[in-house]
């Protein structure tokens, strides 16, 4: 897909804001790995956040569904503030999808239980009708014939779009990818971001963490780039990639761009 | 070799002794025939040191009359009784302490595994220092402990620690009320097999409903309830034909209730306490194979706490747990012989130490005792091996 | 759409807030962090309230530590003079007291062996273990036992307390793990009568209870032998600790066995390699520095099981202190004994799994690296 189809397609941004950040800092111990993070996501926005390792852009993420907790500052998710109360962390979780690195698939479960398994229990639906959601995501990711499966019989491209699909059975209002195609080979990068650009087309609000810088010209509405816990620059992608402004953005964008 | 005028091109001289199947069964020929010549050497010296010193042989002895009473039976025995009957006792002695102590020690196990994992960081160090203290202290030392110090040294009969309810502890044991049934006590226990059936179908239909409309039940709460209602209906109605046999002081000791002598107490205890800390350890072993992200997965899915252990962990820590928990049920149950060093009466105590020091029939004894220990554990083995392919069977 | 760009390190580190961190936050994270989890932590605090000053106190504060006889122990506490008053015994059993330097001598050379075995760089590691193994049971042995170079006879009925728990798991050690190696490679064998043979040995000891194994050396065993051989009492129970710890070393080493790749023993074929030179060679050496873990706790397990000796009669560590307290001018000392043994059995136990545990940590991180 490229950019003109994209822009052709459409990808209409609402004025409605979905996740709210505001001043929000993070430590381990004393270790200060998020600093003053202010971000607005828009309903229908695509943000890619990118940034060298240890930089805390998956812990940014991470504490959008309360993985990990921040200590300093605002998390609003649809109006509703993230504390530690459990009603509100459980609600936010309902509505915030998430896939993985390292897919975290469960193994003791066929594919079409993994995605039936929320749905069921979350939102106590019936089993049959689970199953039917999970049917149709699986076909919606392409692979409807290893619903009987289990997951260690499958690749690891498969596995990750099986985590997509099982995310997108709780019907999430945001989507949130923590590098989704760090832990895969080559050949099978292709077919994961297939998948989240057709979610995109979709209209799916996405903050995706990610080195691919493809994916971020094609898809993404904004680019974030962090180091060393905090927001160094945000920008379109045409600027981000074009005119970087700052020194450490363009030593980074030519350090990986290089590949 | 080779008569012939047009010789062969040299094959290298084929001994039979490279080749390997041959070598196979000459080898096993010998160590055969070793094992042989070893038992027929050991059965020629047994028979010959047997009739020098008169020992009988067979198994005629298990029915003469044993003359020994035995403190703890749950079939009636007296010093009349066999020593047939004193191997059941004992069989059933040793059944008894090793059931209790598995299930106890299942329990207990699980509950430390998990502190040790707890978040709270006074709950995890508490159940580390329990682990370490009690798996590295010889077991027998902890049963003298608990008998020698403890329930020994408890008060006298008359000076008995008293508890409400008619429960008395002193150094003959732990005396409880016993329940005696009246006319219409079977309407009870039918109340009770009533309601276990009540529940297996309601549990039966909360899960087909689930499957069809995806509500929830609160199964285990209803459960509760019926298991509790129906059994209080059953004896209202019938009048309450249980009473309790109260034990009372007469004379130096306790008469009627029940009691649970210090012997088995103290055992119990101690292989409670003692296996509970390896079964920790595995059951940690186990939870902690589960990777993290599992757990995030779930709770990212917004799944609960709860239904993240039910559904998710617990199902993948069960296949690590099981195989190292069978061989601690296993041993919790071969331990339960270190009764003989505290007079408790199981097997080995009245059968491989009573009875063979008065028949002296030790080759009879010890083979009948270990064929014991030897069939339970392959029962126990079996039954979790059947278990463990019934689990490891959901995944692939 | 606001587009910006900051420079690094334009929002400096920060304090965390202090209820996050420090003493509050930390006891706020690990003690405090729901409502059960404070009731968890004051009902543990309430039971080591309960628990550890009345143990303190016992053991230390109120006890007694200098006399020779029960009438010196005059506060409430621990009298500690009935183990300072028998340690000798405890540590010898009934060894005379002219000859206990051979046992002195003798647990001297063990640590003297065992040290090397600790020492990271130590190059000759393989030789010492070999000493230990071949080449000190002859000369412990001879030490103990006598009756040659000159050394009186000790009987082995004089043996006894901690340097008998030594000689027995020392002993059940150093012979199980050749019988363990073989029963092992029998039971992997490919020929069924040695497999099947192997098989039935293991099974058959590993299903019964020690005290039953202890009990057939003890009362089976002298029926076994032609008439007129006999053995001692510990020699029997020696032969029978050996046996069943062989039992269980043989599925250690079995595991270890199990755990080589394939490819070892391909490779080592197609060199042309007996079946003895590949398995002494190349496939022993790597499955036995995996089970080192394993070895160690079958040795814990071992120096645990040696208290067992104690029904057959013969006064190892625990059985020593079970007796002295029963002496009639020590009557009402047997918590003491037992907190001694305990102490002494804990302290061993725990520091051996410890390093069994260190292995493991190197031999995995050994593994990662591959």
């Amino acid at each position: 897909m490229t950019e003109q189809a994209a822009a052709e397609k459409g990808l209409a941004v609402s004025d409605e804001v979905m996740i709210d950040i505001r001043n929000m800092h993070k430590w381990y111990g004393q270790f200060h790995v998020l600093k003053d993070i202010n971000i607005t996501v828009k309903k229908g926005e695509r943000i890619v956040v990118c940034g060298p390792s240890g930089s805390g852009k998956s812990t940014m993420i991470r504490c959008i569904n309360r993985l990990e907790e921040h200590q300093k500052g605002q998390i609003i998710v649809q109006g509703v503030e993230l504390t530690s109360d459990l009603k509100q962390i459980e609600a936010i979780r309902r509505e915030v999808g998430m896939v993985f690195q390292h897919f975290n698939l469960f193994p003791h479960l066929t594919v079409l239980e993994n995605c039936a398994l929320a749905p069921i229990w979350v939102r106590k639906m019936p089993r049959a009708e689970a199953e039917e959601i999970g049917m149709k995501y699986l076909e919606r990711v392409k692979i409807p014939e290893q619903a009987k499966k289990y997951p260690g019989q499958l690749s690891g491209g498969q596995q990750q779009r099986v985590a997509i699909a099982r995310s997108l059975c709780m019907s999430p209002n945001v989507m949130l990818f923590d590098e989704p195609t760090s832990a895969l080979d080559p050949e099978m990068i292709k077919e994961v971001l297939d998948t989240m650009i057709e979610l995109a087309e979709e209209g799916m609000t996405m903050i995706v963490v990610t080195h691919e810088m493809g994916f971020a010209k094609t898809v993404a509405n904004r680019v974030i780039f962090m180091d060393e816990g905090q927001i160094i620059e945000e920008e379109e992608p045409e600027t981000f990639f074009e005119h970087p402004k700052n020194d450490r953005t363009k030593l980074f964008l030519s350090q990986i761009l290089a590949h | 070799m080779n008569t012939d005028s047009t010789p062969l091109p040299k094959v290298p001289k084929k001994s039979v002794w490279n080749n390997p199947k041959f070598r196979s069964l000459f080898f096993q020929a010998i160590v055969l025939a070793a094992t042989v010549a070893f038992g027929i050497s050991i059965f020629h010296n047994t028979s010959v040191n047997l009739e020098t010193r008169g020992i009988a042989t067979g198994f005629d002895f298990l029915s003469t009359t044993a003359g020994f009473g035995i403190i703890q039976h749950f079939i009636p025995y007296t010093e009349e009784s066999t020593y047939g009957a004193t191997f059941l006792v004992g069989l059933i002695n040793t059944i008894v302490v090793s059931a209790l102590g598995i299930i106890l020690a299942t329990i207990l196990g699980v509950i430390v595994g998990i502190a040790r994992l707890s978040k709270n960081w006074l709950i995890a160090k508490l159940a580390a220092v329990y682990i370490e203290i009690f798996r590295n202290i010889p077991l027998l030392l902890q049963i003298f402990f608990w008998y020698f110090v403890v329930l020994r040294n408890l008060p006298s009969p008359r000076q008995s620690v008293t508890f409400v309810g008619g429960f008395f502890l002193n150094n003959r044991g732990i005396y409880s009320p016993s329940p005696v049934t009246h006319d219409g006590f079977s309407y009870i226990v039918w109340a009770v097999i009533l309601a276990f059936v009540l529940i297996f179908f309601i549990k039966r239909w909360a899960d087909k409903r689930q499957e069809a409309t995806g509500q929830q039940f609160h199964t285990f709460y209803v459960s509760l309830v019926i298991l509790v209602i129906l059994p209080l209906l059953a004896a209202v109605a019938t009048g309450f034909p249980l009473t309790w046999d109260k034990p009372a002081l007469s004379g130096f000791n306790f008469k009627g209730g029940m009691v649970i002598i210090p012997e088995f107490a103290a055992l119990l205890l101690s292989l409670v306490i003692y296996t509970a800390s390896f079964m920790a350890e595995t059951v940690r072993a186990g939870i902690e194979s589960v990777a993290h992200g599992q757990t995030e997965a779930a709770y990212a899915l917004g799944l609960r706490p709860n239904s993240t252990l039910r559904l998710v962990i617990l199902p993948q820590a069960l296949r690590v747990i099981i195989p190292p928990m069978t061989s601690e049920f296993l041993n919790l149950t071969k331990n339960s012989s270190l009764a003989t060093a505290i007079a408790y009466p199981d097997l080995v105590a009245v059968f491989a130490g009573t009875t063979l020091n008065q028949t002296g029939q030790a080759i009879e004894i010890i083979a009948m005792t270990m064929a014991v220990y030897l069939s339970i554990s392959l029962l126990i083995s079996a039954v979790m091996n059947w278990y463990n392919a019934s689990v490891a069977l959901v995944e692939r | 759409m606001n587009t910006k760009s900051y420079a690094i390190g334009q929002i400096p580190d920060m304090v965390p807030p202090i209820a996050s961190v420090g003493f509050i936050g930390w006891f706020r994270k690990n003690l405090f962090s729901s409502w059960v989890n404070s009731v968890l932590t004051l009902f543990s605090l309430w039971l080591l309230y309960l628990t550890i000053p009345p143990m303190i106190d016992w053991m230390l504060v109120n006890a007694n530590f200098s006399g020779t006889t029960k009438q010196d122990c005059t506060n409430t506490g621990a009298c500690w003079p009935f183990v300072s008053s028998h340690i000798d015994q405890f540590f010898y059993g009934f060894y005379p007291q002219a000859e206990r330097w051979r046992v002195d001598i003798t647990i001297l050379l063990l640590i003297g062996l065992m040290i090397p075995l600790f020492i990271k760089k130590f190059p000759y590691k393989g030789i010492t273990a070999a000493v230990a193994l071949f080449i000190y049971p002859v000369v412990a042995f001879f030490l103990l036992v006598g009756g040659s170079f000159g050394l009186p006879v000790v009987e082995t009925s004089l043996w006894g307390g901690f340097s008998l728990t030594l000689v027995i798991s020392v002993v059940g050690i150093v012979t199980s793990l050749p019988i363990g190696i073989v029963l092992a490679l029998g039971r992997r064998s490919n020929m069924p009568t040695i497999r099947s043979i192997c098989t039935v040995f293991i099974e058959l000891w590993r299903g019964v209870p020690l005290i039953t194994v202890l009990f057939m050396s003890s009362v089976m065993l002298p029926l076994f032998l032609p008439e007129g051989v006999n053995f001692d009492k510990l020699l029997r129970a020696l032969i029978g600790v050996s046996l069943f710890a062989a039992a269980y070393m043989a599925e250690v080493v079995r595991g270890g066995l199990q755990a080589i790749p394939k490819g070892q023993f391909e490779g080592a074929m197609s060199l042309g390699l007996s079946y003895w030179k590949t398995m002494s060679f190349i496939i022993l050496p790597q499955a036995l520095k995996y089970v080192i873990p394993s070895i160690v706790s079958t040795f814990i397990g071992l120096f645990k099981d040696t208290t067992l000796v104690l029904i057959i009669g013969l006064f190892d560590f625990l059985g020593i202190v079970q007796t002295a307290s029963t002496d009639p001018k020590w009557l009402g000392m047997a918590v003491e004994g037992y907190v001694f043994t305990a102490l002494v059995y804990g302290v061993f136990c725990f520091a051996m799994s410890q390093y069994s545990q260190a292995i493991e940590r190197k031999l995995d991180t050994g593994h990662k690296k591959r």
